[in-house]
């Protein structure tokens, strides 16, 4: 029986202070040009919390506006106002960036975090107001150390400062005096991942309504790796957020493949819950620090704001089959394989043609496409266009040329089977998965009756192979849970009475073969 | 550009002399083409890389260019590239490379 | 004068344009010799 989509969580965290000391567009740029006039005028066009608040791309993330109310609004959005403004959402919330750093704090399980005590004094109680944040959590945050001791630990330690508005605040220390895989560095990276991947579990079980104790597994899919010296990626991201988000029933794993990997990982959990392995699977990823600015020059050149100084992170639950939720096809699987080539017309074959046409259906027959929901208004001034266009225009011109969608419905196709893109450039997280949320709503409400999601991952960044890859399912409307009660005591004992026969005759057949 | 490829061509354009070098380029907008094609011309306009202020002056060339696609057999070219011809705007693109050359490529 | 034919290439693709690989198997069979490729992502 197929799996089903359960609910999910998607969170976003404002991290202004990190885009201009995390974000490995302004690390290289402090290295190879220190006095540059981009390092000056940069946080000047850092945004405010309320302003990202105000920012339509970011509601439609959290689940306060729609894909479609979004694509009402020309573009661009940066200089518009949004019609919600809200923190929280019906998929999860956006925040501000003092309490991300506590949650970072109590995700840390190793005394790495040291935030200063009137920092947290402050915070804390902003956190605790957090509806979704528990007692549980709470219990973990610390009270703090004085200034005096993060100026040490950050001058003579080599921890990696954490700054507010500027100011310093606390750090991410070290965690090993040689091994660069346990630098400070890598520990804040890693643990801002690991914070965003917990909040997106605990708003993922709350939108599911499933007891915590119940999810049996659960997959990483971000883009960092965990290790030591002597096990770099070693992992396990899954279970560590678990564990924070209190899912004592879980184990996990991480699975890893740049930007494809949440649909890679979605793929996993759909068979481990079809194959009866386990019953509940969450998906999750935080966002990467590393990502933030990344198109910043161009932003600034043009004088926009900043607008990737968001995190993301995401968790999706896949459960075994109830008769109502939207159900993963695993008979519809796209895979771009070593020698499918790296030309765009074979990735699109093999990721949407392909797997349809296996399948006997055509282009047209998918209601809604998700491939990457990159924001363009993050894109386009950076000159990489608008993505899930680019995409779409793709999709479209392969369906006219198999025949399957006439010359003159061409302009049309990117409207009515695509989306417009709402999610940060956070290499994963704008993947696929961001219209899980809103595709269940809108096969469960009947808007739509299917929809793919594609993940494309630029494997040649990791310089082991020069290959590109990419992986795509299909969700689709509830066919009612298969009525396995109706086999009866005879029939089964047929069965078993078959099966033991086939295996006898089998071994003889060995037997004689020898 | 990629500090790394920076490097590479820098480095390339060394070895085998600049004017037996093409660039060839697949940049999805006439822009970044148009900040490439500098880059390995001109230098690099961010200055950020080993080509800032390095004026190599290749020859630099996007793939969807007329000039490339005669040369190359049409059916390859329509496999690998004939979709893209669709998607991108390919007039911009060449609008803008041929003004690069113009101004700075000296070979 | 052939552009391609005979000369030394150097490639810098794109990987929501044209990726590097494909501008690779339009050079080669141009005659060229491609001596560096590479595919930028920006995403």
């Amino acid at each position: 029986m197929n799996s089903v989509i359960k609910g999910a969580g998607y969170i976003l965290s404002h991290a202004p202070d990190m885009v201009l000391h995390n974000g490995t567009t302004q690390t290289t740029e402090k290295v190879v040009n220190p006095n540059s006039e981009y390092l000056v005028e940069l946080p000047k066009h850092l945004r405010s919390y309320e302003q990202t608040l105000n920012y339509m791309p970011n509601q439609v993330y959290i689940g306060n506006m729609t894909p479609d109310e979004l694509a009402q609004h020309a573009q661009p959005w940066y200089n518009q106002d949004a019609p919600v403004k809200e923190r929280y959402g019906k998929f999860g919330e956006i925040m501000p960036q003092d309490e991300f750093y506590l949650l970072m704090q109590v995700s840390d399980v190793f005394d790495l975090v040291e935030l200063e005590k009137d920092f947290v004094a402050d915070v804390k109680p902003r956190l605790a107001a957090d509806p979704i944040i528990t007692e549980s959590i709470m219990a973990r945050v610390k009270d703090g150390v004085s200034e005096e001791e993060v100026q040490h630990w950050v001058n003579e330690e080599g921890a990696e400062p954490l700054y507010n508005n500027n100011k310093l605040i606390g750090c991410v220390k070290r965690a090993h005096d040689v091994d660069v895989n346990l630098s400070a560095h890598v520990l804040l990276e890693d643990l801002a991942c690991k914070a965003g991947s917990v909040l997106a579990l605990l708003y993922c079980v709350k939108n599911s309504g499933i007891n915590p104790a119940d999810v049996e597994y659960v997959i990483d899919c971000a883009e960092e790796a965990c290790g030591d010296m002597n096990q770099r990626g070693g992992g396990n991201f899954a279970k560590a957020a678990a564990e924070i988000a209190g899912l004592t029933g879980a184990t996990g794993e991480d699975v890893r493949g740049f930007c494809a990997a949440p649909t890679h990982a979605m793929i996993t959990a759909a068979s481990l819950v079809k194959a009866g392995t386990y019953k509940n699977v969450i998906v999750t990823a935080g966002g990467c620090t590393a990502k933030l600015g990344m198109n910043g020059k161009d932003h600034v050149k043009k004088d926009m704001p900043i607008l990737e100084d968001m995190m993301g992170g995401f968790a999706v639950l896949v459960s075994e089959n109830d008769g109502v939720n939207p159900e993963i096809n695993l008979d519809i699987l796209g895979r771009h394989t070593v020698g499918t080539g790296s030309s765009p017309q074979a990735v699109i074959s093999s990721l949407v043609a392909d797997p349809l046409e296996r399948n006997g259906l055509k282009i047209t027959d998918i209601d809604k496409y998700s491939p990457e929901m990159q924001n363009p208004d993050i894109t386009k001034p950076a000159g990489a266009g608008d993505v899930p266009l680019a995409n779409y225009k793709m999709i479209g011109a392969l369906a006219v040329k198999k025949g399957e969608l006439e010359k003159k419905e061409l302009a049309a196709f990117p409207e009515k089977h695509g989306l417009t893109g709402w999610a940060p450039t956070q290499g994963h997280i704008p993947s696929g998965v961001p219209y899980i949320g809103f595709a269940r709503e809108d096969i469960l409400s009947g808007k739509i009756k299917n929809a793919m999601i594609i993940g494309k991952g630029s494997l040649f960044l990791g310089r082991m192979t020069n290959l590109f890859d990419g992986v795509s399912f299909v969700i689709q409307a509830n066919t009612g849970a298969e009525d396995n009660s109706g086999v009866s005591e005879d029939e089964v004992k047929s069965l078993i009475a078959k099966a033991m026969k086939d295996f006898a005759m089998t071994l003889m057949g060995e037997e004689e073969g020898k | 550009m990629d500090l790394e490829n920076q490097k590479r061509v820098k480095e390339l354009s060394e070895k085998y002399g600049p004017e037996n070098m093409v660039v060839l380029l697949g940049a999805a907008e006439a822009e970044a083409a148009g900040l490439a094609a500098e880059t390995v011309t001109n230098g690099d306009p961010t200055f950020a890389g080993p080509l800032t202020g390095v004026q190599l002056g290749l020859k630099v060339y996007h793939i969807c260019e007329e000039a490339v696609k005669s040369e190359v057999p049409a059916d390859l070219y329509e496999d690998q590239v004939g979709m893209m011809e669709m998607v991108l705007d390919v007039d911009a693109i060449a609008e803008e490379m041929s003004s690069i050359r113009e101004q700075y490529c000296k070979y | 004068m052939s552009l391609l034919n005979g000369s030394k290439v150097i490639i810098i693709g794109d990987r929501d344009g044209i990726p590097g690989p494909a501008i690779e198997e339009c050079a080669k069979a141009a005659g060229a010799e491609v001596v560096f490729s590479s595919t930028e992502c920006f995403v």
